[in-house]
């Protein structure tokens, strides 16, 4: 495997494979020294054309860990200000020998255009509503390191799924792993058709709530939106928020996720994303690890991601 | 051959077949005996030894060193290591790790016997020795193997050994709990 575009690229098989080798770099991460020299001697570019905290440091803290050298490009510091257009920003980054190539973009498909210009590895970080692998990744290894496996669990993903590349990774890896998902939203925030996503829809939070394992917050991506498709904040909490009051109804067992960042008091209250049942600051220390594997596996493990060589698997 | 380099190895995702079986369970078991002996009298007791079994061939041997050492002399703690991560042919071939490294306490100023099944090139204990240094810093490292089949391309010595056995270089060596086998892997 030499790309990491979309979740479908991996399979059931591929997100088990990865999700294996993130206990281990789980394990490094715990150490007092937690670097491994897996990857000496390779560089890893984050290529971000949008802006972004958690999923730039997390890839960077990610190869670091794993002792490659990272380069960083952020566009208002770069020629593109100047007017050089992504095909030549991109195949100069290639051209100074890198290895891979992490790429966050406000427009859908830009990582698989970049990936057929060059020779290194591509790994997508985010693309406009489309996709977010690494995110669906650490979101299963959060879940499963709770939960042992997602087969069978409740999973209801809340808000605004429109605009979500999150949820569309979200639903891909959930549902291949064996979950069964809901997604709970305003006719206004769901995509214009669902076809063939494997996935349940209700428009009311409180028809779900009771019965589910996993509840799923997104953020509310005001600057996505061009048009009012909600009434105002206010209502959008009082029928979609995760409210103390809200999160008092989930089950004892149940986990309550957000991608980061958050709105509070607008799809989250404070008091929830504090709940000892949330596991949001457990979803961005896994993010680390989860990306140390896929690093590894791309760059490092010469193991072929998609069909896991038999011997291998029987052994782990 | 320890597992995690015979699958690598061509044929790739073949079976080992046994040719020769060189050391039945007894002679196991008392090789085992023997090599604790051995350790409690090198190191004068076994206060400050800690046992590291290196996955996945030098696991269940720790643990039986360890049980011999309970009975011998006193209890020493016992971790596994994997060394996937600080192989030197990563990239040249899958390197994937067999199973999490598991190492509760602190090395620093310990005597650390690493344990492992086969001894061959030495390019596994480089690695272990690399990993082990993340962990802490030991006072000695000593290396206990089941069977030393030469071929050595490190400057790496073992200094507890169950059998010293001769080999070609592309034979296989099997260690469990049966015994010690030498004999090839065919593709089945």
């Amino acid at each position: 495997m030499k790309h990491l575009l979309e979740v479908a690229d991996l399979g059931a098989d591929g997100i088990d494979q990865v999700l294996r080798l993130t206990d281990s770099f789980v394990e490094v991460s715990g150490r007092t020294i937690p670097k491994v020299p897996a990857l000496r001697g390779k560089t890893v570019v984050s290529l971000f054309y949008e802006d972004s905290t958690r999923t730039r440091l997390s890839f960077e803290t990610a190869a670091k860990r794993l002792s490659a050298d990272t380069m960083s490009f952020s566009v208002s510091s770069s020629s593109v200000s100047k007017g050089e257009g992504l095909r030549d920003t991109v195949e100069t980054i290639d051209a100074m020998g890198v290895d891979a190539i992490v790429v966050r973009h406000k427009s859908s498909g830009v990582p698989w255009r970049i990936a057929s210009w060059v020779r290194a590895s591509v790994v997508n970080a985010g693309d406009g509503w489309h996709e977010h692998p690494t995110q669906a990744l650490l979101d299963c290894y959060t879940i499963r390191s709770r939960r042992g496996s997602l087969d069978g669990l409740r999973i209801a993903i809340v808000g605004d799924i429109a605009h979500s590349r999150v949820a569309r990774s979200d639903v891909t890896a959930f549902a291949a792993l064996g979950a069964s998902v809901t997604l709970v939203a305003p006719p206004t925030l769901l995509p214009p058709s669902l076809e063939g996503w494997p996935v349940q829809v209700c428009h009311r939070l409180d028809e779900v709530l009771g019965g589910l394992d996993v509840v799923y917050l997104l953020r509310l991506q005001r600057e996505r939106m061009t048009e009012a498709l909600i009434p105002s904040l206010r209502e959008y909490r009082t029928l979609y928020g995760l409210t103390a009051e809200r999160a008092g109804r989930l089950r004892p067992d149940a986990l309550i996720m957000h991608p980061g960042p958050m709105n509070r008091g607008v799809e989250i209250d404070a008091e929830a994303a504090g709940d000892a049942r949330s596991v949001i600051t457990a979803q961005v220390a896994n993010g680390v690890a989860v990306r140390m594997a896929v690093l590894y596996l791309l760059l490092g493990s010469g193991a072929d991601l998609v069909a896991p060589l038999p011997e291998l698997a029987a052994q782990a | 051959m320890a597992e995690r380099e015979r699958h690598a190895t061509p044929p790739r995702g073949g079976v080992f077949v046994a040719r020769t079986m060189v050391m039945d369970a007894a002679d196991l078991r008392r090789a085992v005996t023997r090599i604790a002996h051995e350790i409690v009298e090198r190191n004068h007791g076994v206060d400050g030894v800690a046992l590291i079994g290196l996955q996945t061939g030098g696991v269940p041997l720790a643990r039986r060193l360890g049980a011999a050492l309970a009975d011998v002399e006193g209890s020493v703690p016992l971790g596994t290591l994997d060394v996937a991560f600080y192989r030197d042919d990563i990239g040249l071939r899958p390197v994937v790790p067999e199973a999490v490294t598991d190492i509760t306490f602190d090395l620093s100023g310990r005597t650390v016997v690493l344990v492992d099944d086969v001894l061959f090139t030495g390019r596994t204990v480089r690695a272990a020795l690399n990993a082990l240094n993340d962990y802490g810093r030991p006072r000695a490292v000593q290396l206990a193997v089941m069977v030393d089949r030469g071929h050595r391309q490190l400057p790496i010595r073992p200094d507890y050994v169950g059998k010293n056995l001769p080999t070609r270089f592309d034979e296989q060596v099997d260690v469990s709990e049966e015994g010690v086998a030498i004999g090839d892997v065919v593709r089945p």
